[in-house]
């Protein structure tokens, strides 16, 4: 198992936000697909999440989301994430988000939404093919 | 790449987490950088805490970071977790537990899986702690993985080990392996705020003054008690950890110990450069699978045929 890069991945619930099923189900996860997954807990703000991508060099900064905080939060994160040079981890997220949200939250700059009954598989194959390309 | 061992030592948090996950990787060109960093090391004092799964490691460690933060500390937390052994994936959880070191810029916290690793650390985390050194951290507090049995490799790493036991885990004298009593400078009852606490701590006393009349030691360690959750006791636990450090550097001990550290350190790298080097050689060409065809019809047998790999590299002197 030594000498071998592993994705790491930062899962996170962003705001007050504290349905944290999803968040917790993708976490495991993730882990089982091979990666190295942290899981920040409950009630972070953009700035905490932004300071453990980069302390931990996160490949993937995951959110989620379920109480329609989303379009403030996610957009946050990722221009956090830019001014501190971390132009290149993968922002990928899920929870309730409504369809007309999408097109928004990918123009700044979230890769990817994956809504309720999304496939994990899908989820987890979408990360590999995305990281391992950078 | 960019000399990230120079930006680690100009103060670049993104260079230290950067080279971090090369020495994750054991990825060979994180060596040089170690080399470099190496100078500026050896200034940190390193605080392990380890004890069973969920006797509250991580929030004594948030709150004792918060201690020596207002003292103006700089700190630096290593949170190791296990691997799956057979997904090779992890789950580190420890940040969770560490909201208000999360929240603190100055604080770096890095989780780490042990990545097949025994004895509650991973491979490299020696090598995580002296970069955290090197950038400047004042502390370096090293949380393992909660095996609370073989774990005992911390003992090695840290200047000052702290064994966290819990009331109502089943944790007791009689479910503690010996080695794991033996590591301790210092023991924390934790959870006080649980029935079963004082009894916990009285039987962790006794076990103390039984070690000091069987053995002779020049270090007495402690028993604490904590409730981690509500932030009490953590100031006099931060008192008895000073104390042992002062004891430490008083004594000589510090030096014999870290000296101690380094020859096994040493060794083990030129172990690994040794066999890196003659099993390439051996590995090589395919003659070891030629080889192991042979053991597996009986042809030749392992123990002979070791001995002769072996001669024909360091061939006997006459
Ligand atoms: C269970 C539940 C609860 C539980 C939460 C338990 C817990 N610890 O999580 C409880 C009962 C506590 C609860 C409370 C509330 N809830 Co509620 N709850 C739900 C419910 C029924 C299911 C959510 C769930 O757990 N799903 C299972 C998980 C596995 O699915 P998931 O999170 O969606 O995750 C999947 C995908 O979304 C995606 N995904 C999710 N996150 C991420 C992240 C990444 C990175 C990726 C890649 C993918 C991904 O992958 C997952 C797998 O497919 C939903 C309704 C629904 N159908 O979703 C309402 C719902 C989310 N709740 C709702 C509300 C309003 C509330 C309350 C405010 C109700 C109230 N008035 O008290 C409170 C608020 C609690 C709080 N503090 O925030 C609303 C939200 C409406 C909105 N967004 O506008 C919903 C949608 C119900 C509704 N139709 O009105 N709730
Ligand atoms: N009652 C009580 N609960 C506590 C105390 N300290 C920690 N806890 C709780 O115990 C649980 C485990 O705490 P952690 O700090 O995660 O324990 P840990 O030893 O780091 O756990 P692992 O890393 O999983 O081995 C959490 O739910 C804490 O809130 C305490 O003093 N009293
Ligand atoms: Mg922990």
């Amino acid at each position: 198992m030594a000498g071998k890069k592993r994705i790491k991945v930062i899962m996170a619930k962003p705001g007050l936000d504290g349905h944290d099923r999803g968040a917790k189900l993708l976490a495991r996860v993730f882990a089982e697909a091979g990666m190295e997954v942290v899981y920040t807990g409950l009630r972070q703000t953009p700035e905490m999440i932004v300071e453990a991508a980069l302390q931990e060099d996160a490949d993937v900064v995951g959110l989620s989301s379920l109480s329609g905080v989303h379009n403030y939060f996610f957009p946050r994160v990722v221009e956090l994430l830019k001014e501190k040079g971390l132009d290149e981890v993968l922002v990928v997220g899920g929870g309730i988000i409504p369809d007309e949200d999408i097109p928004g939250l990918k123009d700044s700059g979230v890769a990817a939404i994956f809504g309720p009954g999304t496939r994990t598989e899908d989820i987890v194959e979408f990360i590999k093919e995305k990281v391992s390309r950078n | 790449m960019e000399d990230l061992a120079a930006e680690v030592l100009q103060g670049s948090v993104r260079a230290m987490a950067r080279l971090i996950t090369l020495v994750e990787n054991e990825d060979p060109r994180a060596f040089e950088f170690l080399g470099s960093i190496y100078p500026h090391t050896g200034r940190a004092h390193v605080l392990g805490i380890t004890g069973s799964p969920g006797t509250g490691k991580s929030t004594l460690t948030d709150k004792i970071t918060s201690v020596l933060r207002q003292q103006e500390k700089t700190v630096g937390v290593v949170a190791v977790d296990p691997s799956s052994p057979f997904t090779g994936g992890a789950l580190l959880g420890d940040r969770i537990r560490m909201q208000r070191a999360s929240g603190d810029p100055d604080v770096f916290i890095r989780s780490m899986a042990t990545r097949g690793n025994l004895g509650g650390l991973a491979r490299t985390t020696a090598d995580v702690i002296k970069i955290m050194d090197g950038f400047g951290k004042d502390w370096v507090i090293v949380e393992t993985v909660g095996v609370g049995q073989d774990e005992v490799e911390i003992a090695k790493t840290a200047d000052t080990t702290i064994v966290v036991l819990a009331p109502g885990l089943g944790d007791s004298i009689q479910s503690m392996k010996a080695g794991v009593m033996e590591i301790a400078d210092l023991y924390v009852i934790n959870k006080a705020d649980r029935s079963g606490a004082d009894a916990l701590v009285t039987e962790v006393r006794i076990r103390v003054e039984q070690d000091a009349q069987i053995k002779e030691a020049a270090w007495r360690a402690p028993v604490l008690k904590t409730v981690a959750v509500e932030d009490q006791g953590t100031e006099p636990l931060l008192e008895a950890i000073e104390n042992h450090r002062s004891f430490l550097e008083q004594s000589g001990r510090l030096k014999k110990v870290r000296r101690e550290k380094t020859r096994q350190e040493t060794l083990s790298l030129l172990k690994e450069e040794i066999s890196r080097n003659v099993l390439e050689k051996i590995l090589g060409k395919g003659r070891f699978d030629d080889l192991i065809d042979d053991i597996v019809a009986h042809r030749k047998d392992p123990y002979t045929s070791v001995k002769e790999i072996v001669g024909t590299i360091f061939p006997e002197e006459e």
